[in-house]
């Protein structure tokens, strides 16, 4: 299914920073288990295939390699749903009512 | 060939520090476990003119101080007669990339510029980031932003991926990280790759630039007022907002106003863990920063670091993120702000605080910061729900951080709750002692003095806490 990427398309790649027995002796023991991973965009210099080891020209000039993942990924964060519990906030504050009888 | 290691990249940690700041802190170290603070703040080389100079010159500063009025009256019911402060709130989040962060980054930027660096670097996962890849652009300097995004299994916080868009849209180099301390190896990795300059937020660039905040607030306050502040409060995390807001204020005389910190409360979530990484609401301006930079601010990516919140912090108190969330809400619905919600940890604290003050008194709120996709509480809420965090209506006192956030109930049960100053001094204290390998029976009479400076006591208070710590 996977089709090659061109060169020069603007893409992610992925790789390992710390394998779990390089990370420093300090991070919690759940964080441990896991490699340091780390994952930047810039312009693949040759045509290849997702999975494959590629180097990367990034948008300052950087020559990068690592793990070829897709081409332009999207921004997908969004505002999620109105939280509707704070519909009402408005109306809570001018319900308060004044402490010691002062008018407003 | 260079160890690339870990550990070889961390042996080399000073060396890769002078050269990516030019700066050379062996020379503010004093006798015993003493430094020239001040001499290296001033080592900054620069005036409150000039800094105002450097930040008009990039448009940053000179934002706008907005009475909150209909909070104001909200607190004076709950207060009662005579009570209640006028509050204010600085809107940081007009300075070009949306935060006061941009004050830190165009020293910095400026600096590095006329240092003769291609480049900038900082460490961040907050607004800072976006900052120094905004003040880059003006400066023509290349920009690269280590960020720490994601968990294992590749899930990042909304508010984080944002402020890795607004960095990208700047047209800095991103490089985001999985959960870990690590970071900083990757970040001196990258300085030694690249010769680019430190535009950490601990220099005393990235602490000068905050100062205009304090000095142009005063000056605000004083014009419309015809009085200074009464109390301003400052979201504390890594300590540098508090640190530069602080030393502002002194330096445009404004020497009885109360400095105060506000965190939100996240005890016991672990900060470098994995698992506990996403199940947290706020990515700064909490008591896991907060409280470890109060008590030992040398951990930070600069050998010494210019912002210590202890030299100047009146009162600290926490809230908790369902206040914070609230509140935000309310500054949208009663004063039509709109703002992110990380900006708003004072804004909460504000409120209550407003109400144990006289109703002619002055209370500074110093920042908002802007909002978007991702940095929304209706984001952050909804992110928070899909990770099984319970979100409801409640008493904030009752809240678990990790496994709840409690929307207060009404306005009248918003609090804060006071840290122990002292208990942070003492441990401030006997972390000095500890990473200094020093017993308090050795200590000169300038070692006391100093001390006493970090946590604006005298050396009568600094001997009594030390005697204390020894007999327990």
């Amino acid at each position: 299914m996977n089709r090659k990427i061109p060169a020069r398309a603007w893409v992610q790649i992925e790789s390992v920073v710390l394998r779990p027995e390089e990370r420093a002796p300090n991070v919690p023991e759940e964080t441990r288990e896991c490699p340091l991973l780390l994952w930047v965009k810039g312009f693949l210099k040759e045509e290849a295939l997702p999975g494959d080891t590629v180097e990367i020209e990034t948008i300052i000039g950087r020559a990068l390699s690592g793990k070829l993942l897709e081409e332009n990924p999207p921004y997908e964060h969004d505002f999620g749903r109105p939280i509707t519990e704070l519909l009402t906030v408005k109306e809570e504050f001018r319900r308060i009512p004044a402490k010691g009888g002062a008018s407003q | 060939m260079k160890d690339m290691s870990y550990a070889g990249v961390m042996a080399r940690k000073n060396e890769i520090m002078k050269k990516a700041l030019r700066m050379d802190y062996e020379e503010f170290e004093g006798e015993g476990l003493t430094f020239d603070y001040e001499g290296m703040m001033e080592k900054a080389g620069y005036s409150m003119e000039d800094i105002r100079n450097i930040q008009r010159s990039s448009s940053v500063g000179d934002t706008p101080l907005i009475e909150l009025k209909n909070l104001t009256a909200a607190a004076r019911k709950l207060a009662g007669p005579g009570k209640g402060a006028r509050i204010f709130i600085k809107d940081e989040a007009s300075n070009p990339s949306g935060s006061f962060k941009a004050r830190r980054a165009s020293v910095s930027c400026y600096y590095a510029k006329q240092k003769g660096y291609e480049g900038v670097i900082a460490a961040t996962s907050g607004n800072y980031g976006a900052a120094v890849a905004s003040q880059a652009n003006m400066r023509d300097l290349k920009c690269i932003i280590v960020q720490e995004v994601y968990d294992s299994s590749r899930v990042g916080q909304p508010e984080i991926l944002e402020k890795g868009r607004k960095c990208e849209a700047y047209g800095a180099e991103v490089l985001q990280l999985t959960v870990g301390p690590e970071l900083f190896y990757v970040f001196l990795r990258t300085l030694e790759e690249t010769g680019f300059f430190n535009a950490s937020l601990y220099t005393p660039f990235g602490i000068a630039g905050v100062e205009t905040l304090g000095y142009e607030l005063t000056e605000q306050v004083r014009r419309c007022c015809g009085r200074d502040p009464d109390a301003v409060v400052v979201t504390n995390a890594g300590g540098g907002n508090l640190t530069g807001t602080a030393r502002g204020l002194l330096k445009a005389g404004a020497m009885e106003t109360r400095v105060i910190g506000a965190s939100v409360d996240l005890q016991g979530l672990h900060m470098a863990s994995d698992r506990d990484f996403n199940r947290k609401s706020f990515t700064t301006g909490h008591t896991g920063f907060g409280v470890p930079f109060c008590t030992w601010p040398d951990r930070a990516d600069v050998p010494r670091n210019a912002a210590r919140p202890l030299r100047y912090m009146d009162r600290y108190v926490t809230i908790t993120q369902g206040e914070v969330f609230y509140m935000t809400e309310a500054l949208a619905q009663l004063e039509g702000l709109e703002r992110g919600p990380a900006g708003n940890t004072s804004l909460t604290a504000a409120f209550a605080i407003a109400q144990e003050m006289e109703e002619d008194q002055v209370l500074v709120v110093q920042e908002t910061e802007y909002t978007g996709a991702g940095k929304h509480l209706t984001a952050q809420l909804t992110f928070a729900r899909e990770r099984g965090i319970e979100v409801r209506r409640g008493n904030p006192r009752e809240q678990i951080p990790g496994e709840n956030i409690l929307l207060p109930s009404d306005p009248s049960v918003i609090g804060v709750q006071d840290l122990d100053l002292d208990h942070l001094r003492r441990s401030y204290l006997k972390n000095s002692l500890k990473r200094n390998g020093l017993q308090s029976s050795e200590l000169l009479e300038k070692e006391l003095d100093f001390l006493g400076l970090e946590i604006k006591k005298n050396r009568d208070y600094v001997r009594s806490a030390l005697k204390e710590l020894e007999s327990r």
